[in-house]
């Protein structure tokens, strides 16, 4: 039996999820499930269904490429449930934004991308705050929740401009903001719990819930929190001999982790630091790296803290600041207060380019433990489609390697997934959702996929997906990389795919070929007639890649096809992809 | 219509394909692949190109998701192997730029270039056709590049020969504008279907055909393993017409019967005026009797073979208005080259070079493409190519030949007295990794293997045998290898058939005398062989005819 064999209330994507996660339950799962939901609605029923004249609405609104916004908005609406308050959350671009003035409570969980950049569903929302017609806000609660990367220049500033940009309007802020790094689990949840305490004092007394009883349980028990351990099952370099880049293919099996994943999905890897650079730092500092140390909580030798836990090949402006005091250095010291001139210093610069540089007298295990960021989880887009691998998952890794101030360095995660882990070992892994990359859910829709470098990886997904739910709709994708005979990422598998006539287009530039260098916002344009015929037609667009310059490049390509070929100006073509974006149809997963 | 749809996928691409012009517009400009699309790689070769990979990286880059690492092979159209100093710095320039840096001479008396890339074909033409050169024919079912004997020795006769190797490859070249449009970029001409391709029509012909001339006693262009052989006949100083020798080809395909090499069948005599109306009535009986719906048996020998030669006899003087004459007297002594210096009765000197398997290119120890492109800026005469892949330093005037032998002892070059018997008169084929045909290896595997045989011949007591010895690395026959008298075919990596005693003039095809054997075999074979030719061979006898008369192979 299929879900969609009777009359069904839910919409298309509902079942579509539905399908996907009952498609591979076991017996026992289901009959879990089935208590689950007995249980759900239950705690559905005894809690407030509707806002009465005394009652507020929590409005939880997230805006993230990644689904890190929405699994905290997520876990945020379930709590505050169980407290028995009112909550809706939603998608930042699903919301109404003139319904701000109606409001009472609004909670934003926002990441920041690029350059200081919104993430694309927090744009329209981010945009109307600032302009003109934001309306005044007295009436409005608001509390924000920041995430982003402290190793960028503009770490968290799209939360902080909705945090700013809302006091400024007359809201009043019911909690301080919290900038979240990379490791923002732990302070993420401890600004969620002390929020909702706050809502919940301010609200009347309802009956709470015991939170235990319905705290959903994620189906297969393994999650970012408590990752599966995959085994690598096969790892192959995509660049042929002579190229200038080491891009790898590399397949997990999924089997028995009860992991599912759509294409445009991400796998979530945690990595560990190159055992060589630890022994480097333990020589350097003369620190003992048997010595027990704290990290999370838990008790752990000083080596294994700085091999699993915590990120020494990157340094932070935090990390900066803490050593500039514990250091006395003036230089640092200096460095804090511009910020350009620190990030400039950043780039490339480890923890033991600091301790070298800067030694700090005396400096104890634990403080040191105390200044490092925790090693976040990488994300890679996930490069299949499970309807046509079942068990696996394969993602494509760019093994990052350079010379630096008189050492070989590396990306912790790519040359750990390169270099030091061997087919068959497990690696911890979790599915990080994208509901922001998503196939259209009309299989007739055209696609346009732009993805040069690793930035082809989901497209491939996309590929294995129609072609295993033999979807209709055209595809054409544009790709681009350095050279055309070594770095054609997957080339045999497009070029069959469109022998086969399920890929209908296929673009390519190779910037380091020829004396002009080209790149695929060349190809745009090239084909810029075309390309307008197919946007006309429906087709969605996905970009996929390189953040700082790739992304906007291409969007400026299309802002001038559009103008060209739709005849209007660059403002109505800005608009014309607004939309497109609003409705899901300008799709982008950059990095 | 019917016998239309029996055709086979070659023939019916050939027809279908506008004169030539097939898809390559599209398929040159298509980014995402380096290879030509199916039905081009078919049309690609009438314009000298051969769609190849390299077969070494094949099954990695099978692995990393990528397309074999396509290239392109072209020969050059070069009737009789001749060219000025200036068109070798040409060529040696398009080595380094469009190819992989070596110029390969063939058994065909011209140039390869190996390892081009597709975006490379049309600039490397246009530099060609600058240079006066082209590629039309090289390949293809057409006729093929004319190749001739050298003749260091006789000048006005080389002249003769020569002028007749560009008038027989100018009649019967094709002419379509399908190769100025291709990759010249002109337009294309508003013409008749009869003015696209007067003499081979749409359907060209059913397989290559292949002309040589040989100036007897001279037979360094083997000129029986051809389809056509022109056999000149001298009165005093001039040429006065040639025997013709018919069916000529050295293909065949393992585990095929039907298919066999053969050697040209000596018919009669044409008077030199005749000569090119004559090839042209030859190639045209092919035309339009050579079978077309078997490839494998298209071949003139095969047409000659279903028909009988009295059947030829009578086509050739329908479509000639003239029959053959009686055969006059001729005798063929040697296919080998004479290396070194060499004077003519113009008092001319020629220099004849061992080019190993016939591949110029700056090695370790020994910069070839480097001498050879000094050599080209203070020569002043001409460069010969032989059929057995070496080549000639042609009229040098007395006064020159001291600085060009200075450059030959500055680089070391090797004028065959620095190598055996056996390896200077060795031929061999390009095989792996570049060419799709290949079993074995050829090129790359000579230097073992004729050091291994030069050690067994030492240890024989034959070390200073002239051996013919041919490796082709499938049973094509780009080496000829049934005229060695020491021949390997290849089979698989690492086994070949070993076929033993051909003649040294060309007359007398190899048997098959082992299947399918390795390294150690073939030198187990050959060790008692060796050695009793050692013991039993008569004054001057040739190995191949001791083999033959001592019975180890069958007369025929």
């Amino acid at each position: 039996m299929t879900a969609s064999s009777q009359p069904s209330p839910l919409s298309d994507v509902q079942r579509q999820q539905l399908q996907h996660l009952l498609r591979d339950l076991n017996r026992q799962q289901i009959e879990w499930i089935q208590g689950y939901l007995a249980g759900f609605q239950d705690a559905r029923q005894s809690a407030p269904t509707t806002t009465g004249p005394n009652e507020t609405t929590l409005i939880v609104l997230f805006g993230s490429q990644t689904g890190n916004a929405e699994a905290l908005a997520q876990m945020l609406t379930e709590r505050a449930q169980t407290r028995g308050l009112t909550v809706e959350c939603m998608d930042m671009d699903d919301f109404p934004v003139r319904r701000l003035k109606k409001e009472r409570q609004v909670v934003i969980i926002a990441s920041t991308h690029g350059e200081g950049d919104p993430p694309d569903n927090a744009i329209g929302l981010h945009e109307f705050l600032h302009s003109r017609k934001a309306p005044k806000l007295d009436q409005l609660q608001f509390a924000v929740l920041a995430l982003g990367d402290s190793s960028y220049e503009y770490f968290c500033k799209t939360g902080a401009d909705f945090d700013a940009q809302l006091s400024r309007l007359g809201a009043e802020r019911l909690l301080d903001r919290v900038d979240c790094d990379l490791d923002y689990e732990q302070a993420a949840e401890q600004w969620v719990d002390k929020l909702i305490e706050k809502l919940a004092d301010q609200a009347p007394a309802t009956a709470k819930l015991e939170p235990s009883s319905i705290t959903p349980v994620p189906d297969s028990g393994y999650s970012r929190k408590n990752p599966f351990c995959a085994p690598l099952l096969d790892r192959v370099c995509l660049n042929a001999r002579g190229s200038s880049k080491a891009v790898y293919h590399l397949e997990f099996s999924l089997e028995e982790s009860g992991y599912t994943y759509t294409p445009g999905d991400s796998l979530g890897v945690y990595a560990q630091n190159d055992p060589v650079l630890v022994s480097q730092l333990l020589e350097q500092t003369a620190l003992d790296g048997t010595e027990m140390v704290t990290v999370k909580d838990e008790s752990v030798p000083l080596s294994e803290a700085l091999q699993h836990h915590l990120e020494i090949t990157r340094l932070t402006p935090p990390t900066v600041q803490q050593w500039a005091t514990m250091s006395e250095s003036r230089t640092l010291a200096g460095l804090i207060e511009n910020r350009h001139e620190l990030m400039k210093w950043l780039y490339g610069r480890d923890l033991l380019d600091i301790w070298h540089d800067y030694p700090v007298a005396g400096l104890n295990a634990q403080t040191l433990v105390n200044q490092l960021r925790h090693l976040p989880p990488r994300l890679y887009s996930i490069a299949s489609s499970q309807t046509a691998v079942d068990d696996e998952v394969h993602v494509t890794v760019a093994a990052v390697r350079y010379h630096h101030r008189g050492r070989d360095r590396a990306g912790i995660a790519s040359s750990w997934l390169a270099d030091r882990v061997n087919v068959e070992q497990e690696l911890p892994v979790f599915i990080d959702i994208n509901k922001n990359f998503r196939l259209p859910l009309d299989p007739h829709a055209p696609i346009i996929m732009i993805g040069p470098g690793t930035g082809v990886a989901p497209f491939r997904a996309f590929m294995q997906e129609r072609e295993a739910l033999a979807q209709p709709g055209a595809n054409w994708l544009f790709f681009g990389d350095r050279n055309f005979r070594s770095d054609f990422l997957y080339q045999s598998e497009w070029l069959s795919w469109r022998k086969g006539g399920l890929l209908n287009r296929l673009d390519v530039a190779f910037s380091r070929d020829n004396r002009e260098k080209l790149y695929v916002q060349h190809r745009l344009r090239e084909n810029g007639r075309e390309l307008w015929q197919w946007l006309e037609n429906g087709a969605h667009i996905y970009v996929c890649g390189d953040a700082s310059a790739m992304a906007p490049d291409v969007h400026k390509a299309l802002i001038e096809v559009i103008v060209a070929h739709g005849g209007t100006d660059p403002e109505s073509a800005e608009h014309y992809l607004r939309n497109m974006s609003q409705s899901k149809r300008y799709q982008r997963d950059v990095y | 219509m019917s016998e239309h749809d029996k055709l086979p996928e070659a023939e019916q691409i050939k027809r279908q394909s506008h004169y030539l012009r097939g898809t390559l517009d599209e398929s040159l400009a298509e980014r995402a692949t380096g290879s030509v699309s199916d039905d081009d790689t078919k049309l690609i070769k009438f314009h000298g190109i051969y769609q190849q990979d390299d077969r070494d990286l094949r099954d990695e880059r099978r692995k990393q998701k990528l397309e074999p690492r396509f290239q392109f092979m072209l020969r050059l159209r070069l009737p009789g192997g001749v060219l000025t100093p200036k068109q070798w710095l040409g060529l040696d320039e398009v080595a380094d730029r469009f190819a992989d840096g070596s110029l390969r001479l063939t058994t065909r008396q011209t140039f390869q270039f190996h390892e081009i890339f597709k975006e490379d074909l049309k600039p490397l033409i246009q530099h060609l056709d600058a240079l006066g050169l082209d590629s039309r024919g090289a390949c293809g079912d057409v006729n093929r590049n004319v190749v001739t004997n050298v003749n260091p020795h006789l000048s006005r006769a080389h002249r003769q020969v020569n002028d007749l190797a560009w008038a027989i490859s100018e009649r019967l070249r094709w002419h379509s504008g399908a190769y100025n449009e291709t990759w010249l970029g002109e337009s294309p001409a508003e013409l008749t279907e009869d003015e696209q391709e007067p003499f081979y029509t749409y359907r060209y012909l059913p397989r290559k055909f292949k002309i040589a001339i040989a100036m007897p006693p001279y037979n360094d262009c083997d000129v029986l393993a051809n389809d056509l052989g022109l056999i000149a006949v001298v009165e005093g100083d001039r040429i006065a017409g040639f025997n013709v020798a018919v069916g000529g080809g050295m293909g065949m395909t393992y585990g095929d019967d039907t298919t066999y090499p053969r050697l040209a069948s000596p018919v009669g005599f044409i008077p030199a005026e005749d000569i090119v109306d004559a090839c042209e009535a030859i190639v045209a009986v092919q035309r339009d009797y050579g079978c077309r719906t078997r490839r494998a048996h298209a071949r003139f020998k095969y047409t000659l073979d279903d028909h009988g030669l009295d059947w030829f006899k009578d086509r050739f003087t329908e479509y000639h208005g003239k029959p053959l004459q009686p055969l006059r007297a001729y005798q063929l002594t040697d296919s080998g080259d004479r290396f070194g210096w060499v004077e003519d009765q113009e008092g001319q000197h020629h220099l004849t070079l061992f080019i190993p398997s016939g591949r110029v290119r700056d090695f370790e120890h020994l910069k070839l493409r480097s001498a050879l492109r000094e050599i080209a800026q203070v020569h002043s005469g001409e460069f010969r190519i032989t059929c057995n892949q070496n080549l000639i330093i042609a009229q040098v005037p007395g006064s020159e030949k001291t600085a060009i032998q200075k450059l030959v002892d500055k680089y070391g070059l090797n004028d065959g007295s620095r190598s055996s018997a056996l390896a200077r008169n060795a031929i061999s084929c390009v095989a792996f990794p570049t060419c799709g045909l290949a079993m074995a290896e050829a090129e790359r595997y000579m230097p073992e293997l004729t050091r291994k045989l030069e050690l067994l011949m030492e240890e024989t007591g034959t070390g200073s045998e002239e051996i013919r010895l041919r490796v082709s690395g499938c049973p094509n026959g780009c080496a000829r290898p049934f005229l060695g008298e020491i021949a390997l075919t290849g089979k698989a990596p690492g086994k070949y058939n070993l076929y033993l005693g051909a003649d040294r003039s060309g007359q007398r095809m190899n048997r098959l005398y082992l299947e399918n054997i390795d390294e150690t075999q073939i030198l187990a074979a050959l060790r008692p062989l060796l050695e009793r030719y050692a013991r039993e061979k008569n004054d001057n006898e040739a190995f191949g005819d001791f083999l033959l008369r001592a019975g180890v192979i069958d007369k025929h």
